[in-house]
């Protein structure tokens, strides 16, 4: 029994690796196509999806459709001649570039975190050390509920109720990086606030009730005490809901307006990586799917690199 | 034995499963003829007991699952060209007409768009909703000096690529830039994107001063305001079933091209302009199981008349529907 216990939890935790390593390896080999065209500079590339003229490429002359010209110039409307796409002699290539959803994807996943870190913080001090027991119980509750509201029920509130009032009062467009930012910040507002509670309710009452002894105030002992105690919970509430608010995509696919420009101000709609892989997906063929995957495995390191900066910074401290 | 008595039970859910999911045939792909063919599958099934499964997946989906044998049939909303189908090995013939609508949100007026009016608006170029462009076929009518905000759909859609064809009929302009498209980056600075249909109509209606196109379908479901469109004629028709009809029927599908064609921006008169034919794919090698998908269309034709125009569709004009039962009899699939 002892080894067979052994053995499944060693599985389990194999299986994990397993399944990452995968991930990240049909990520690479599905986006290659797209590596070797664009190579690094996809990261910092504006266009997406856009047609350039090819600049004097000697080595491939390319390939010309070779469609029979007269039976397609012969009805000028017919469906053939527009699919052709450019009209023009010169030959053009298309181009995809992932600077616009990944400052999409960091901006509102900034926006998130500003908005719910403070909050989650207040909510936790309070439901730990200041509410009653019964309010805190009822809070508590209440957040853990928002915690299990599915992803698109939050899209079409913010849509549909959320949006107008964010566009009341700050103008600009209803769909924008800020409403799909705050939407995010109450979307990871309860994974944060729930495990902060719970790591902060950890700190022992030896040590709350020595400090208090000393004369310090309720203040003086959430700053002094309980925040330093329970600090690698917070962190790791902190990295969660980081996770969660990178990858998100059906809400933000509602709010975020979907168009490809860089955000001039916080109400100007732009797109994410997850939104610009969910919105393109299902019609993709080539080097568009292509590009997506090269997309996604950005996002993977995106997360992979926030994810464990995060962790190693803060929780280095901690080893001192 | 301890791993079989643990997949025992495994074993047994999937032989469970997949006898569940036993249609006696399946499609997908489009999304924008969904509603009708759910609601004539329904139909079909009350009235012969044969059970369809229809999946929207998206038209690029549909065709690829069609090119791969993973489906019976599969709905796209652009057509394939002839050449297209026989790299695919596939035959293809209409399925349904839909109308797009111009819908727009201005509070108290009714608005006329001309031709060049849709597409200044659609390149970006009519900034507010008082140039002279779109005020010339609104005489009497007055326009608030406001900025258009432009609706689109951002995800990639049929619904796109039938607005974005009837965009290259009526400007030369837009045909020669951006072409037709299922997804593109949309010109203009002040446009937005919308999730779906859902997403574009939710989005016009509650931001004033939008306008954007939408099916006739969630139009008139979310009952948003619809412009009256200038046809080729140029007489203005506002979007309504008789137009629709009038404009299918008009519809230039060839079966010697496999029906190849877009149907947007006919001739003649009384039509609404923006219409779009749906088609339907099914192998060329798999003769037995496309009868019956023939005889599901067939049967659909006849019956399903009534579930489309109340959904908002248009059924295909009786000669048209003559000219597909030929196709089908000479491949021998119907």
């Amino acid at each position: 029994m002892e080894k067979l216990f052994k053995t499944v939890s060693f599985m389990s935790a194999t299986l994990v690796m397993v399944l990452l390593a995968s991930i990240f390896f049909s990520l690479f080999h599905t986006a290659k196509p797209a590596i070797e065209e664009y190579g690094f500079g996809f990261i910092k590339e504006k266009a997406w999806d856009e047609e350039v003229p090819i600049e004097n490429d000697i080595a491939a002359t390319p390939v010309k459709k070779e469609e029979p010209k007269a039976a397609v110039s012969s009805d000028d409307d017919d469906l053939a001649s527009m699919l052709a796409g450019n009209t023009s002699d010169v030959p053009t290539k298309t181009v995809y570039g992932g600077l616009i959803p990944i400052v999409g994807t960091l901006l509102s996943t900034l926006i998130a975190m500003i908005f719910a870190l403070p909050i989650a913080m207040g909510i936790a001090v309070f439901l730990a050390e200041i509410a009653p027991k019964q309010i805190s119980n009822i809070v508590g509750i209440a957040i853990e509920l928002l915690a299990a509201i599915p992803s698109i029920i939050f899209g079409m509130w913010g849509l549909f109720y959320f949006a107008p009032i964010v566009q009341s009062f700050v103008g600009g467009y209803q769909v924008s990086l800020l409403t799909a930012g705050l939407v995010l910040g109450v979307m990871i507002l309860p994974f944060m606030a729930a495990i902060t509670r719970d790591s902060m309710r950890t700190t022992p009452d030896v040590l709350k009730e020595s400090a208090y002894a000393l004369g310090a105030t309720k203040f003086e002992v959430i700053k002094d005490i309980i925040f330093p105690y329970s600090k690698a919970g917070i962190i790791g509430s902190v990295i969660l809901a980081l996770g969660r608010a990178l990858g998100e995509t059906m809400a933000v696919a509602f709010l975020i307006g979907s168009v490809f420009s860089l955000p001039t101000s916080l109400t100007s709609p732009t797109v994410s990586i997850p939104v610009a892989m969910a919105n393109s997906f299902g019609e993709a063929t080539g080097m568009k799917t292509s590009a997506l995957f090269y997309l996604a495995f950005l996002l993977f390191i995106i997360s992979f690199a926030v994810i464990s900066i995060a962790k190693f910074y803060f929780l280095r401290k901690d080893n001192k | 034995m301890k791993k079989l008595a643990l997949l025992a039970p495994l074993a047994a859910l999937m032989v469970t499963t997949s006898s569940l999911s036993a249609a006696d045939f399946k499609g997908s792909g489009a999304t924008f003829p969904y509603s009708v063919y759910q609601a004539w599958i329904g139909s079909y099934h009350k009235a012969t007991g044969k059970e369809i499964d229809y999946i929207g997946k998206g038209s690029s989906a549909g065709i690829k699952d069609a090119s791969a044998r993973a489906v019976d049939f599969a709905g796209t909303d652009a057509a394939l060209s002839p050449k297209e189908l026989a790299a695919a090995k596939l035959y293809q013939f209409p399925g349904v007409v839909g109308a797009i609508t111009m819908s727009y949100n201005i509070p108290h007026v009714n608005l006329k768009l001309s031709r060049a009016a849709i597409s200044e608006i659609a390149l970006g170029k009519a900034a507010y909703w008082d140039d002279k462009v779109i005020a010339e076929a609104n005489k009497g009518v007055k326009l608030p000096h406001q900025k258009i905000t432009f609706v689109h759909r951002a995800d990639g859609s049929g619904t796109t690529f039938n607005f974005t064809y009837y965009l290259s009929k009526i400007s030369p302009e837009w045909k020669s830039t951006y072409g037709v498209q299922k997804e593109l980056n949309w010109p203009g600075d002040h446009h937005v994107g919308g999730k779906g249909n859902t997403g574009v109509a939710a989005q016009i209606k509650q931001t004033p001063y939008s306008i954007g196109y939408v099916d006739y379908a969630d139009a008139k479901e979310n009952k948003l305001e619809m412009a009256t469109i200038q046809n080729k004629a140029g007489e203005f028709v506002a979007p309504t079933l008789k137009a629709f009809q009038a404009a299918a029927a008009k519809a230039d599908l060839d079966p010697k091209k496999d029906f190849f064609a877009a149907i947007a921006d006919p001739d003649g008169k009384g039509v609404y302009p923006i219409v779009a034919a749906t088609f339907i794919l099914v192998p060329t090698d798999a003769k037995e199981m496309d009868k019956k998908v023939t005889a599901f269309y067939d049967w659909s034709y006849k019956n399903g008349d009534a579930d489309a125009s109340k959904l908002g569709y248009v059924p295909l004009p009786n000669e048209l529907v003559k000219k597909i039962q030929t196709y089908w009899a000479e491949k021998g699939i119907k």
